[in-house]
């Protein structure tokens, strides 16, 4: 067993693999070890002080507040006396990760599953580079693009949503406007999140054991019935980590949303109707007009997004930690 | 057998018949099922107004799911139904990932052809106005380059460094906890939405140590987007480089640093060089870092150190939600320049992956 080649944490801890070094030990590698190692550092260093800058700043915002962060709708931090809170920002960023989620989710996986087991291996290779454009295109131009193609095309099919199904309430519209919705946020975040959920979907879906598919198949399963009982178990915990990463992106998503909504700080449940703000378009719409108070307040809504995306990260991470530690499949 | 009934007999042997032999749609099932759905599709449009190419698709395609799978189920039985309607349901996916992407390069290049000429990429905006014509992106231009340009300065060197120590050092440690936080945190990274990055560098830099909010606070933002992506990707590069490559050159007595650099970082060169470009691809279109980090400029600004310096993605949003038509155009003409520079960087990172991999034994 090379130590050079095993990746940290491959070697099960407490086995005990003897520490062979590669080679001598010079001069030259005490400096290469030490820039590396210094290289690591920053970036552990860089992830606390973004904890710590943003703490700290909120502080004087949070001091001022007259409202509860936590409950209040309003953003007027600048006003005096100070009133604001996130109710509005977690309420249309929570929404349109929701929808982002519900759309992209199955299609996201359909896509991986079509790539690694359901397409020849040319149009597979092609699709995958589809999905990688898409992930190469920047975000400001899927928001132009949202506002200027896809909510033109939505229209009709938005009004025939609220005509049959306007009974329920999230498809109701008042209004009869059918722009700036937190519905087409959505669909324009599934969209954007559709590459990561597939990629790293994919990714667990070509490790499923061939022997595990070849078994379902030669007891008579059909295609679908071998993805239910062979892929879908291995790589459930896959498909959920890769499901949290694209939520993690949805909900830190800022141009887009920021063109797309028509920053209204209330609670609207029509989600069709023209309204809604997010955490981080809230950020970038307001900041050149905030004053001091205004800055440190979005610095301290954008603590709670920071918070919110890093425990959906950790979470997705420790997912995926934990099945390669104790997948002995291969 | 003997004591099975007729009945049953006739059952076990249908049943058998059906798994074995049973029946099959014609091939020609599916453009069938399709054109009849579009048809119908199509009628339900004019019957219920719903209009748009849009609505009129998805229509079509529930038709189709359902038509097949009843079809499906009449003739094959139900274990093959659901797996015709699940076949269907993964191919249409495919559809669905095609669709926007088409949509979305369609509507640029479309929008965006029209706008570019000589002009427009060699002028500034410092003698435009939102409404008059005339004026161009070339300090945007300028910026981007830049100010991507030295964030790969920094971020791709630390990126890799990062990444040795986690592949080439840590692994022969005894003490592999701080390898094992920073692989961790490296992953936690690049979930970090950009705009938090962006008001960190301007809370850290620009509030405390006193940066002016300019070109190079923008560079240190895209820095920091920057570093996981690289580290991950040269990470993997370095894992398949062959063992033994590396034992040869220990073998000859050669130090570890030297085997690293000469031996190692070599073989996967190319694919740490993919990695990187990918990298810089991504973050050359992030906006809200830039919102946070610069002022906006109309004019040509090449010193990132000091002053507003102006960059593709923020002029593409200073011009389009100024909401005048020229001015909506020219957001989309630099939308089109801006994508085809991360198209190029893109494609080219491909190109570099695909004839000069690692071989891997």
């Amino acid at each position: 067993m090379s130590t050079t080649l095993e990746p940290p944490g491959a070697a099960a801890p407490g086995t005990g693999t003897p520490d062979i070094r590669g080679a001598a030990v010079r001069r030259g590698d005490r400096v290469f070890v030490g820039l590396s190692r210094g290289a690591g550092i920053l970036i552990l260093v860089t992830m606390a002080a973004i904890a710590v800058f943003l703490i700290w700043k909120s502080i004087p915002s949070l001091q001022a507040n007259t409202a509860n962060f936590f409950t209040t709708s309003e953003w007027s931090p600048d006003a005096n006396p100070a009133v604001f809170g996130i109710a509005a920002l977690l309420f249309g960023t929570l929404m349109t990760a929701l929808i982002a989620m519900l759309l992209a989710v199955p299609v996201g996986i359909g896509i991986a599953l079509f790539i690694a087991h359901y397409a020849s291996r040319r149009l597979a290779s092609t699709l995958g580079f589809v999905t990688d454009l898409l992930a190469a295109v920047p975000s400001i131009i899927f928001g132009m693009w949202g506002i200027q193609f896809l909510t033109p095309q939505l229209q009709g099919f938005l009004q025939w949503l609220t005509t049959y199904f306007g009974w329920i309430p999230i498809f109701a519209n008042d209004l009869g406007i059918y722009t700036r919705s937190i519905l087409i946020a959505g669909i324009v975040l599934a969209i954007m999140v559709l590459p990561t959920i597939s990629a790293i979907s994919r990714e667990v879906f070509v490790q499923t054991p061939r022997t595990h598919i070849e078994a379902a198949l030669a007891l008579g399963a059909t295609r679908w019935e071998m993805v239910r009982m062979a892929i879908f178990p291995f790589a459930r915990p896959g498909m959920i980590s890769a499901s949290m990463l694209g939520l993690g992106r949805a909900l830190g998503e800022t141009i887009a949303v920021a063109l797309l909504l028509s920053a209204t700080y209330d609670i609207n449940w029509h989600l069709t109707e023209p309204g809604g703000i997010t955490f981080a378009a809230n950020i970038a719409l307001k900041w050149n007009e905030a004053g001091n108070i205004g800055l440190s307040a979005l610095v301290a809504s954008g603590l709670v997004l920071f918070v919110i995306t890093l425990a959906v990260n950790m979470g997705a991470r420790l997912i995926i930690a934990r099945r390669s530690e104790f997948s002995g499949a291969n | 057998m003997a004591d099975l009934t007729a009945r049953e007999r006739d059952e076990s042997e249908e049943l058998l018949h059906e798994a074995l032999a049973g029946g099959h749609l014609p091939r020609w099932s599916a453009l069938a099922t399709a054109g009849a759905s579009i048809v119908v599709a199509f009628l339900l449009n004019v019957l219920t107004g719903i209009d748009g190419v849009a609505g009129t698709a998805v229509v079509a395609m529930l038709l189709f799911l359902v038509g097949q799978t009843g079809w499906s189920f009449v003739v094959e039985g139900r274990r093959h139904a659901i797996d015709r309607l699940a076949t269907t349901a993964v191919y249409a996916t495919f559809v669905i990932a095609v669709v926007p992407l088409v949509a979305v390069l369609g509507t640029v290049l479309v929008k965006g052809v029209q706008v570019i000429s000589v002009e427009f990429l060699t002028t500034s905006m410092r003698f435009a106005t939102p409404t008059s014509e005339g004026g161009g992106l070339y300090h945007a231009l300028i910026g981007t380059l830049e100010q991507v340009g030295i964030a790969a300065l920094f971020g791709v060197p630390l990126g890799i460094l990062t990444a040795i120590y986690l592949v080439e050092y840590a692994p022969s440690m005894r003490n592999r906890r701080l390898a094992h936080s920073i692989s961790f945190f490296v992953d936690v990274m690049t979930g970090v939405p950009s705009v938090v990055v962006g008001l960190f560098v301007y809370t850290a830099f620009v509030l405390t140590l006193g940066l002016e909010r300019s070109g190079i606070a923008a560079s240190i933002a895209l820095t920091i987007l920057m570093l996981p992506v690289v580290v991950r990707s040269t990470e993997e590069m370095l894992r398949i480089v062959p063992r033994e490559l590396r034992e040869a050159s220990y073998a000859l007595g050669i130090p570890k640093w030297r085997t690293i650099l000469k031996i190692v970082l070599p073989t996967a060169m190319s694919g740490i060089i993919t990695g990187a470009m990918l990298a810089i691809a991504r973050v050359a279109g992030e906006t809200a870092p830039l919102l946070l980090t610069t002022f906006i400029s109309q004019s040509i600004n090449p010193n990132p150190f000091k002053g507003p310096q102006a960059a593709l993605p923020t002029f593409i949003w200073d011009q389009f939600t100024n909401g005048t038509d020229v001015s909506v155009n020219r957001a989309w003409g630099a939308a089109l320049v801006l994508i085809v520079l991360v198209m190029v960087l893109y494609a080219t990172a491909k190109l570099i992956s695909r004839f000069t991999g690692v071989k891997s034994s």
